[in-house]
């Protein structure tokens, strides 16, 4: 299978003060196409740097990582930008929607960033999937959080990405509004074929993905295919 | 608990005091710069008059007036003054010069400089003249050169660098010219009709009591229509007419510090709002509504105490600046220092204000549940709503004292607040309904970048409102000054252009009418206008003598009404800048017991006397008994002649009187050279050049302002300072926007399109607000105040919208940095490492 993500000898150190903190060391992994992958660890193990580097959010201090056959340490911001805006959707912990956009129009910003035409036909049809077309003109003042992750959802598949990255996508939901969301997230991501990188604490939901990888203190602990744990 | 909570803050906290500092750098330099004025005018009063006191009449001393001089010791200097054309015969030009036939030591505090110096004490002994100093240098002329005044040519000794109470702008429309007194005779200028000042100085030691000496020699000399000035009262007057602008300085000083007040509540707002969960777990760890609310209340007045004093300091600076800057305007060489009550005031104004206006906000803070802690609860209390109308009739019943205190009168601090009200309101209003306006009629067909920077706009906590009224008020301020100025001069202007009169003769003798007017015609010029002047004073009101009325302590009648020299003139018709505001126009007197004249309005008003009232007027002697038959509104700006008083024809043909001519000369070397023409066949006749004077009022008024835009750049600075803390306050709100586009793909060209675009519309829609309504107050102005037809010119809409705009950009672009370079991981930085 193609390697949709590859990262090798990953290190990030921050500087704070005269004082250094190594927060990821030594990482490499893989993530084929199409596959699920999750990233679990306690908290300050790094798994947010560690999502953030792999989504071209954030420059490394060593190591490469390689994300749709682009590496991404030789891409300035502007390339870096239009890499996710083609290839790479979002979900986050505290949705992240723009206050003064509507669902439908949160929805279809990756694909207004492309110039894209038919974006509000798309927005449409991708929130009728989630369940929120009758909603599609309310903000996000408006809609619980549970919606609003669900608003989040479309617009992550809106511009039909090359690989998802979810960061503690329940994080802020009751456990059952949480459930549907997740369930909603790989019904969309197995219908798109995308690929699907999760960072969680949960690990049940962990389980729910083909491989896990477990930091812990910015190492990588182990990487197994989720049958063999 | 205040400093450690704000601390943590201590940089918004910073622009928030930024907000007022320069609100207070105004009033205090103005409130300093007034008072310096006034100690100045008491210390420097015998200097601008030039001696301890004088008395003044328009005739030569009568009999009782001569008694009231010898009775005072003899005056120690005699002065006759007139306005008086004066020629150069080497340099063929003539001007309109103001006279002064000195005898004596005048002046004796203060001095007359002159180039050389020794001139200015040696021109009597000389025989010589001493000439304005710009006078001079406009014609070319140099020490030993000839000026002819009347009759008389008098070489002159030296040139007039400054003298007791002249200003620049006085000195521009006649310059002075100093000659021996003995020459006025052989001038052959003082003739019936001139308007002669004949003034006796006097040096009083030791100094008498003013007040006693006035009460003794004012109801005397004023039965004589002369008048006793001091040098303190001269010093008082000159003092409240210099007050009165100064006064109007203080407002637009006051509207930024209003302005920037606006910014602290609308920042402190928001601030507040952010606080929200500290303040409900303080709360739930308990802390007391009053501990709560003190934290902030003691950060807000620390931070005004502190701008209340970083602005007075600035203020003294400022001040400085003042005498350069009104330098033209000012009788007296100013002599800045610091006075006390500024010092107090700017502090004291900063804490109030600053509490003041922060105090809706704050009040906030008494009524945070505790639960807030756990959950958000939007909306206000019913009692947060009641303690905020509380807070607005106490910022009101603030803005109503302070202005009272500056102006001290009830009715105008009334009608300034009212004022401010009604200005903020429709600049609210607009910037209101602008706003639903974009909401509802969305522009939907636009691109992705300029939707999102207009949407930007509505973000939460925006402070849209308050920066539009900011940038509005001071586009206002800017536009209107600059449409008054503009409806000003082109009322002068569209006069000039037509056949009007642009060159006026004026004491104009009855037997020189004709020959003048042959020598107007010859010059291929045509006579526009040929009035006659008769003077007289007013004899009684209604049947009460003017003496008795001037001894009347609860007298209604304006005073001037009592002393005035009135130059009358009669005909048959109303001319156009008159129009009959009531009674009947009669053009003939045949024959009755009372002459039916026509009064303006405003000496109808201030002589308190309506249709069928007599008057009776002294016409050199002669008692003539008339009856108000109507009163006219008279457009007074016009650059015509016009008349408070007018007989029919019938009645005033055979009295003493001379005549008024007009022309207009197509260009300045025709009227130049009719002017050398007339002077040297009438040396008494005075000519106003019209389209200098309009040179000159377009002077004046530039010069004015200048200081008034001055003024208004502190709006504008203030506005700017409101801006950059808008941009501060919402800084966190725009990076998580511009951190989440930039994930999501946003190219760096996007985000600072977006970024620009926004202040685009901020700047574009601010001053076109302000524009907006300066035309509406400028047309009101125009058809209220001016009576002029409004004809905006471009400029300000090509200069002034462009300009703040642009300014508005670069300042929202220049501290927008830090947002356009946040690295995306910032957007999942709040969700742990």
């Amino acid at each position: 299978m193609t390697k949709i993500l590859n990262v090798h000898n990953l290190g990030k150190t921050y500087t704070s003060g005269s004082k250094k903190l190594t927060v990821l060391e030594d990482i490499s992994f893989e993530v084929e196409e199409g596959a699920t992958f999750a990233i679990v660890g306690p908290s300050g193990s790094g798994k947010t740097t560690l999502l953030g580097l792999c989504a071209g959010l954030d420059q490394a201090d060593s190591g490469t990582i390689t994300l749709c056959g682009a590496s991404l340490d030789a891409m300035n911001e502007d390339e870096l930008a239009q890499l996710r805006n083609r290839n790479v959707g979002f979900i986050f912990q505290n949705f992240q929607l723009l206050p003064t956009l509507t669902a439908l129009e949160n929805v279809i910003v990756p694909l207004e960033l492309q110039g894209a035409k038919n974006a509000a036909k798309i927005g449409l049809e991708l929130l009728e999937k989630v369940g929120l077309a009758d909603r599609s003109h309310h903000y996000p003042s408006q809609l619980s959080g549970g919606e609003q992750q669900r608003v989040a959802l479309a617009r992550a598949f809106s511009n039909t990405p090359s690989i998802l990255f979810a960061d503690e996508p329940t994080g802020n939901l009751d456990n059952e509004t949480g459930e549907k969301v997740i369930q909603l997230l790989f019904d969309l991501n197995e219908a798109a074929g995308t690929t699907l990188v999760i960072v969680t604490h949960d690990l049940e939901l962990a389980q729910r993905t083909q491989r896990i990888l477990r930091l812990k203190g910015g190492k990588v602990l182990t990487n197994q295919l989720t049958e063999a744990l | 608990m205040a400093w450690r909570d704000g601390r943590a803050s201590i940089k918004r906290l910073l622009l928030f005091m930024a907000s007022i500092v320069l609100g207070i750098a105004a009033l205090v330099s103005i409130q300093s710069f007034g008072g310096n004025l006034k100690q100045n005018f008491t210390q420097q009063s015998k200097s601008l008059m030039g001696s301890d006191f004088l008395i003044v009449a328009n005739e030569p001393p009568t009999e009782i007036v001569q008694r009231v001089l010898d009775s005072l010791g003899g005056a120690n200097a005699t002065e006759i003054n007139f306005p008086s054309m004066v020629s150069f015969p080497n340099k063929r030009a003539t001007k309109l010069a103001f006279v002064r036939g000195i005898n004596g030591g005048y002046p004796f505090y203060g001095s007359l400089v002159t180039k050389p110096p020794a001139a200015a004490i040696e021109y009597q002994r000389l025989g010589g003249a001493l000439v304005d100093a710009t006078l001079m240098l406009q014609y070319g002329l140099k020490t030993g050169d000839s000026i002819s005044v009347g009759m008389v040519t008098l070489p002159i000794v030296g040139s007039i660098t400054s003298g007791p109470g002249s200003t620049g702008i006085s000195a521009s429309i006649a310059p002075p010219v100093y000659i021996p007194y003995r020459f006025i005779d052989r001038t052959g200028l003082v003739q019936t009709g001139s308007r002669v000042e004949y003034k006796n100085y006097f040096v009083a030691n030791p100094e008498p009591n003013y007040v006693e000496l006035a009460k003794r020699l004012d109801p005397i000399l004023d039965a004589e229509n002369a008048d006793l000035d001091t040098h303190e009262s001269t010093g008082r007057q000159l003092g409240r007419r210099y007050e009165n602008f100064g006064k109007f300085l203080n407002l637009v000083a006051f509207i930024a510090l209003l302005l920037g007040c606006v910014g602290i509540a609308s920042s402190v707002h928001i601030y507040i709002k952010e606080k929200l969960i500290s303040i409900a777990v303080l709360k739930c760890l308990g802390a007391t509504r009053k501990q709560t609310f003190l934290i902030f209340l003691v950060q807000i007045a620390g931070m005004g105490l502190i701008g209340g004093l970083i602005g007075t300091a600035l203020g003294l600076i400022l001040q400085q600046s003042f005498p350069l800057l009104l330098r033209d305007f000012l009788p007296i060489e100013l002599k800045v220092s610091f006075l006390w009550q500024p010092l107090i005031i700017g502090p004291l104004l900063g804490l109030i204000m600053s509490v003041l206006f922060a105090l809706s906000p704050l009040i906030g803070t008494w009524y945070v549940s505790p639960l807030q802690a756990l959950r958000i609860q939007e909306g206000v209390s019913t009692k947060t709503r009641r303690a905020n109308v509380f807070v607005m009739a106490a910022i009101l019943l603030f803005l109503f004292a302070f202005s009272f205190w500056l102006l001290k009168q009830v009715s105008f601090a009334l009608a300034f607040v009212g004022g401010i009200l009604i200005v903020f309101s429709i600049l609210t209003g607009i910037a209101v309904v602008f706003m639903r306006a974009i909401k509802r009629y969305f522009p939907s067909s636009w691109g992705f970048v300029a939707r999102q920077s207009l949407l930007n706009l509505f973000r939460p906590n925006n402070q849209t409102l308050v920066l539009l009224l900011s940038i509005g008020v001071g586009t206002f301020l800017i536009s209107t000054l600059y449409f008054s100025k503009d409806i000003l001069l082109a009322k002068t202007a569209l006069e000039s252009s037509t056949k009007t009169p642009n060159l006026i003769l004026m004491d104009v003798q009855s037997d020189q009418t004709q020959e003048a007017s042959q020598s107007i015609r010859e010059a291929g010029l045509p006579v526009i206008d040929n009035f006659p002047i008769v003077t007289m004073r007013m004899h009684s009101i209604k049947g009460r003598s003017v003496n008795d009325i001037r001894q009347d302590s609860l007298r209604t009648v304006n005073r001037w009404i009592l002393n005035h020299e009135f130059r009358v003139t009669y005909r048959d018709s109303l001319v156009a800048s008159e129009t009959l505001a009531s009674g009947k126009w009669n053009p003939l007197f045949s024959k009755g017991d009372a002459i039916p004249i026509s009064l303006s309005d405003n000496v109808a008003r201030d002589a308190q006397v309506v249709e069928g009232d007599t008057l009776v007027f002294n016409v050199q002697g002669v008692l003539m008994e008339t009856v108000v038959a109507n009163t006219r509104t008279v457009d007074w700006g016009r650059m015509q002649m016009n008349f408070s008083v007018i007989f029919p024809k019938g009645v005033l043909e055979n009295a003493p009187q001379f005549h008024i001519l007009s022309t207009n000369a197509p260009d300045e070397k025709s009227s130049a050279s009719l002017q050398r023409k007339l002077v040297r066949k009438f040396p008494t006749v005075s000519i106003i050049d019209v389209r200098q004077l309009i040179g000159l009022v377009q002077d004046i008024l530039d010069k004015i302002s200048w200081v008034i835009n001055f003024m208004a750049f502190f709006s504008i600075l203030t506005g700017i300072i409101v801006l950059i803390g808008s941009i501060r306050t919402s800084k966190y709100q725009r990076i998580r926007e511009n951190v989440l586009l930039r994930t999501l793909g946003a190219q760096s060209s996007q985000i600072l399109k977006i970024t620009a675009l926004e202040y685009l519309y901020l700047g574009l829609m601010g001053s076109i607000i302000g524009i907006g309504l300066s035309l509406l107050g400028s047309q009101l102005l125009a058809t209220f105040v001016f009576k002029a037809a409004f004809i905006p010119s471009w400029i300000p809409f090509l200069v002034v919208v462009p300009g703040i705009t642009l300014l508005v950009l670069l300042i929202g672009l220049t501290n927008s940095r830090s947002v356009l370079k946040s690295p995306p991981l910032e957007v999942l930085r709040k969700e742990g490492t």
